[in-house]
């Protein structure tokens, strides 16, 4: 009997495991999954919960719930990972050999990275909302705040579903506007790169949404600390920027598991083969979502997509056939705008996101580039969409794990 | 676009980048730091060689990755190219922008 082992049982494990399972034959393969949570979290939530959009019940579930039949599923922390030998050790001292192992671990935050940030005034004064723990702390806070600074703030790059910081702007926006106190908040919005929209495109499309939301804008700055005794952020540079309140998204690093097992970049993420998604270092170790060290925006969509290619390539490789260098990096995804409209985009590896509709070329229903009310139901559909078809692996009608340039006025990117 | 610097005519984007990193020498860096108001120092081009050193390796450019270096600190990296040191070492580098993902 060959084992395969699925380290993760998040949005990309969970996935694999609902795919492999009627792929693989039974007889020949056995299939198990680790995870050290019993509770899976629809994360893209984690961005409504702050605001009471969503409820605590509506992002989280049982992880196993949603391991298949015929799937081993442990629940325990992994401790290492030993590539030279086939095998892991879990915490409890347990081994597990492995023919194939795939590595779907995640990201996560980091705010032990930055001096100043998770000290006295961590949940506090100085939030993040990329936790559940976080993102309930921060509803809280923001039930009862009187109004203030609020700084929103991105640590470094790159970090999973990059525009959640900006859709937290926009809601947060539309947030205190419908509880009559926008004029006692100042909003502002601090990040690394040149603007708050990466891609040249995005931006000469996007810009006025800030300045419609009367939204100020810092960039280029680099955080070097936070003086939570003076309540402000200070850069390499030396620009400081006072907040009341600071709403951050810390660094993003891979497990330290990554960094234990020696398997990984700076911030612990796997060198992977960014068209077939195997391992760099070993051709039986695959990686998938935001574990590996992708080029491609680290987001359930883009897990979604390479999944497929994913399965198709471990089908291969059994086999013994050549890989299919398939994976373009394609990713969509809806941006929130508040007042109930949002935007979607479309892009990959080297095409800019483009105008036009999605996913019947001409038609839509969704409009890419442009804020809508369907949209924003897309966004809000995607939930259920997420529990109910995402994680099973069940295919999502009409939407390709390629991107189609059909319907879309697109630019090839620099 | 097209432009003579050190006496060599080279293809920048319309940002002043080098479309084509064989163009480059320590002649067109030097050009290309004065057009930044930066005189390079023997300090400036080991940070230049760092530069190219992760440029070949393919390996991202981050301030991150400066700061575990150990061979390097932060702060005087934004001494040496004052406002945006990662874009403008680059471009005196010769090579490409970094680039963040949406
Ligand atoms: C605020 C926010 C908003 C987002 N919005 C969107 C959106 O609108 N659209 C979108 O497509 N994506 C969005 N995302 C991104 C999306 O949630 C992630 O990209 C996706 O969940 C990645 O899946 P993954 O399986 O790679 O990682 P995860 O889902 O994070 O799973 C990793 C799993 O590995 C487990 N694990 C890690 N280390 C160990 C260990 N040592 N031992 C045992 N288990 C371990 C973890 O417990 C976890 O369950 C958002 C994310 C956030 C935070």
């Amino acid at each position: 009997m060959k084992k395969l082992i699925i380290l993760g049982a998040g949005t990309s494990g969970t996935m694999m495991a609902n795919h492999l399972v009627s792929k693989l034959d039974k007889k020949d393969w056995n299939i198990t999954i680790v995870d050290q949570y019993e509770t899976h979290y629809y994360q893209p939530g984690f961005l409504f919960l702050p605001f009471d959009i969503y409820t605590t019940k509506q992002v989280k579930k049982k992880g196993k719930k949603f391991i298949p039949k015929g799937v081993n599923y442990v629940q325990e922390k992994i401790e290492l990972i030993l590539p030279a030998e086939n095998k892991v050790t879990l915490e409890s001292g347990k081994d597990l050999n492995y023919d194939i192992l795939i590595v779907a671990t995640g990201t996560k935050t980091a705010p032990d990275e930055t001096e100043g940030m998770d000290g006295p005034e961590w949940y506090k004064s100085i939030f993040d909302f990329y936790t559940y723990e976080g993102a309930k702390a921060l509803r809280d806070k923001l039930r009862k705040w009187e109004g203030g600074k609020l700084v929103i703030h991105i640590t470094e790059m790159p970090i999973k579903c990059p525009v959640a910081p900006l859709e937290f702007a926009f809601l947060a926006d539309s947030f205190f506007k419908h509880k009559g106190m926008r004029d006692k908040v100042d909003i502002t919005f601090v990040t690394p790169l040149d603007g708050a929209f990466t891609k040249p495109k995005a931006t000469a499309a996007l810009h006025y949404l800030l300045e419609e939301k009367n939204i100020k804008e810092v960039t280029n700055f680099n955080i070097e600390r936070v003086d939570y005794e003076n309540n402000k952020i200070i850069d390499y540079a030396d620009t400081e920027v006072e907040y009341d309140l600071l709403v951050t998204v810390p660094t993003n690093m891979g497990d330290a598991l990554i960094e234990r097992s020696g398997m990984g970049d700076d911030l612990n993420y796997i060198p992977t083969n960014k068209a077939t998604l195997q391992s760099i270092d070993n051709e039986n170790i695959f990686a998938i979502g935001d574990a590996t060290n992708l080029p491609a925006s680290k987001a359930g969509s883009v897990a979604h997509f390479e999944a497929e290619i994913l399965t198709d390539n471990i089908l291969r490789y059994i086999n013994g056939e050549p890989l299919k260098e398939e994976f373009d990096g394609h990713a969509n995804c809806f941006i929130e705008t508040g007042n109930g409209k949002a935007l979607l985009i479309d892009f990959n590896y080297t095409h800019e996101p483009v105008e036009g509709t999605f996913p019947f070329p001409g038609v839509g229903p969704l409009s890419l580039l442009k804020e809508s009310r369907t949209n924003h139901m897309g966004k809000m559909a995607f939930r259920w969409i997420y529990w109910n078809m995402l994680i099973k692996g069940i295919h999502i009608p009409f939407v390709s794990a390629t991107m189609t340039e059909k319907g879309k006025n697109y630019e090839e990117a620099k | 676009m097209k432009k003579v610097l050190a006496n060599k005519e080279i293809d920048v984007n319309e940002e002043g980048y080098l479309l084509d990193f064989t163009q480059w020498n320590k002649e067109v860096g030097n050009s290309l730091a004065e057009e930044c108001d930066i005189v390079l120092t023997p300090r400036h081009w080991e940070f230049i060689e760092y530069i190219h050193d992760k440029y070949n390796k393919e390996e991202p450019l981050s301030i991150r990755g400066i700061k575990k270096s150990g061979e390097f600190d932060v702060k005087e990296f934004y001494a040496l190219f004052p406002g945006g040191p990662l874009k403008k070492a680059t471009l005196i580098a010769g090579i490409p922008k970094p680039k963040s993902c949406i």
